[in-house]
């Protein structure tokens, strides 16, 4: 009906404006710009360098952990029954568990697990600079040795040796005992793998700086990023964890198009 | 065609049916006399391409088309060849260059399979036959005749009369394959005693302890509470041939434990460094490399078969297939703070083997 086309659209746009949800179509837009802007605004207030060392990081620490930690750590980190003392572990080992949302535990099982991060990045650093201020430990890590450019092939190697038995040669992961895992390592942050690295969390050993030198960290984070932006050479890695999701695979698509195959060769033409 | 076995006859399905091995010796069949009949083939049916003339074409068509394809398939596989060369500095043309052959040889044998299968189905002949299985024996001339062959042989040939000759050929074809021993024999160990070999490794009194691969030696003080390191005999990585073979035996494992979590016999208690243990990374069921360290719980985990060893325990095998705790390398401290080992494994690193003791 093409003589129609005019009216009819000036009159949807009428009964448009007139129509019962728009006043709260209206409002919600209205409430985004200004949740919007507060956003902008409060993050770029909030963005300013937390400064590690300072008493007041340390005190913000200390009340947070209070606050969420002590049930289990203890008013001084000094550990309980529930969870070990953290006197001695870094800023590292704090970055690590909170920053990966493996801390504050959901419930006690066979190993944390990620899960969304609690925390923002600054209630972290001040958590970690509170720990870090009850005993010396590893630091953050930070600088040149996470940029991801160091030596691949020494990474590889040094990661093939110390590393690939348990997170699988591509950093896939792999199973434990008792429902423990080592998880898989792609899309991991070059920071978290570091202090994952020098603090060794959980079940993981440490490998400290005698053992992995710090530019030889490097070059094992050099190596995980080369796996996360380089795609399989072999094709379709299907989740790199060897003859489990191969062999599926194969059985189900291999034999599955034989049987096709054959039952259409069998099968009378129509 | 298919029944060449009928004197050019051809059988419907009735005919079949007549034709059942009634007359079958007893001794090697039972002949059921109430036996269900035959029931034949189903009616024939007539197909598409058989009926109408236009989806005849359209079969035919389909079958020279994925015959051409297939001729695509190949050159496309040269062609791809070439455009997609393997870079020997860029890993990622492998992928491509994998890929773009493979779709088009897939092409060209897929296309050439169908095309194949396709026109059989609905082009060629859809007649059905049978062929009737025809006694395998043969016939009693057929049978006197073939035994008057080899006598007549025997007797022309003189096999069985001049046996020095039958004997001394004998003889011969079996010393044939003897060299063959000989010379598969040389690829083993040569000089050495395989025995001997897999009893001792690089480990003696005084070598160091050095990290994997660098071969820097270890401190006692760099190993750390719920560290692990990969160790090597100091001096391997100089070795001019056979730093595989050696590594493969004397590869090993040093973890540091709370000293008041192990549990050590009496008499390897100085087999350890205030609470540094050293293990055989070599598991005892087939010899993968175990060193899958649980800092925590002190289970070492083999990834192949999943034997558990308890590192508190001297390594006493808790769970999986493995019969016998990991061998311990007992471990001490120099005068300059590099660790050493007190001697070589007390006992034969690996799975067993016949003459282990």
């Amino acid at each position: 009906m093409p003589e129609n086309r005019t009216p009819t659209a000036a009159r949807g746009r009428k009964a448009g404006r007139r129509h019962p949800l728009a006043s709260i179509a209206l409002i919600a837009i209205g409430l985004l710009f200004t949740g919007g802007a507060y956003a902008a605004f409060s993050t770029s207030t909030a963005s300013a360098e937390t400064d590690m060392a300072s008493q007041q990081t340390i005190e913000e620490g200390k009340k947070l952990f209070a606050a969420n930690c002590a049930t289990c750590h203890g008013m001084g980190a000094e550990g309980s029954e529930d969870g070990p003392s953290l006197i001695g572990v870094g800023a590292a080992s704090v970055d690590f568990q909170v920053g990966t949302g493996r801390m504050p535990l959901q419930m006690q099982g066979p190993q944390a697990e990620q899960k969304p991060v609690q925390f923002t990045d600054e209630q972290t650093a001040a958590l970690a600079a509170w720990v870090a201020s009850l005993a010396p430990g590893p630091a953050i890590p930070e600088g040149e040795l996470l940029d991801g450019e160091g030596d691949t092939a020494n990474g590889a190697e040094l990661f093939r040796i110390n590393c690939a038995m348990c997170h699988n040669v591509a950093g896939a992961g792999g199973a434990l005992t008792e429902g423990k895992f080592a998880p898989s390592l792609s899309g991991v942050s070059a920071k978290h793998i570091y202090e994952a690295m020098v603090t060794g969390p959980q079940n993981m050993p440490v490998f400290n700086d005698m053992n992995i030198k710090p530019e030889d960290k490097r070059d094992v984070i050099t190596y995980l990023k080369y796996l996360d932006n380089n795609p399989s050479p072999g094709g379709i890695d299907l989740g790199s964890i060897g003859p489990v999701s191969e062999g599926l695979f194969l059985w189900i698509f291999g034999l599955g198009s034989i049987v096709a195959l054959t039952v259409w060769i069998t099968a009378k033409s129509n | 065609m298919a029944n060449d076995d009928n004197g050019g006859k051809d059988l419907t399905a009735a005919d079949a049916h007549g034709a059942r091995p009634s007359e079958a010796s007893a001794g090697t069949a039972v002949v059921t006399r109430d036996a269900i009949g035959n029931p034949g083939f189903p009616p024939h049916r007539a197909r598409m391409t058989d009926s109408d003339p236009t989806a005849e074409r359209k079969a035919e068509r389909s079958v020279y088309t994925l015959f051409y394809l297939s001729v695509v398939g190949s050159v496309w596989a040269i062609a791809a060849y070439i455009i997609f060369p393997i870079d020997a500095a860029d890993p990622g043309s492998v992928r491509l260059n994998n890929l773009f052959i493979g779709l088009g040889l897939s092409l060209a044998l897929l296309a050439l399979g169908i095309g194949a299968v396709h026109w059989g189905k609905a082009l060629m002949s859809d007649h059905e036959g049978i062929d009737i299985r025809h006694p395998v024996r043969g016939t009693e001339e057929t049978r006197a005749r073939a035994v008057e062959i080899f006598q007549e042989a025997d007797q022309e040939s003189g096999f069985g009369r001049r046996t020095l000759i039958r004997n001394s050929l004998i003889g011969a074809l079996i010393a044939f394959p003897l060299p063959a021993v000989v010379l598969f024999r040389g690829l083993g160990p040569q000089d050495e005693d395989p025995v001997a070999l897999l009893e001792h490794t690089m480990w003696k009194k005084g070598t160091r302890l050095a990290i994997d691969p660098s071969g820097r030696p270890i401190k006692a003080s760099d190993v750390t509470l719920g560290s692990a390191f990969h160790v090597i005999p100091e001096g391997l990585q100089d070795l001019e041939h056979g730093k595989l073979e050696e590594k493969a035996k004397a590869a090993v494992l040093l973890m540091r434990l709370d000293p008041a979590d192990l549990i050590e016999a009496p008499d390897r208690k100085g087999w350890s460094y205030d609470g540094i243990v050293a293990y055989s990374k070599i598991c005892t069921h087939v010899g993968c490399p175990v060193a899958l360290y649980e800092q925590q719980t002190h289970h070492l985990l083999c990834p192949c078969h999943q034997s558990q060893f308890d590192v508190t325990n001297h390594c006493e095998v808790i769970f999986g297939p493995a019969k016998r705790p990991l061998p311990q390398l007992p471990i001490a401290v120099d005068s300059e703070g590099y660790l050493i080992a007190q001697s070589d494994f007390t006992e034969p690193v690996g799975p067993s083997y016949w003459e282990r003791h």
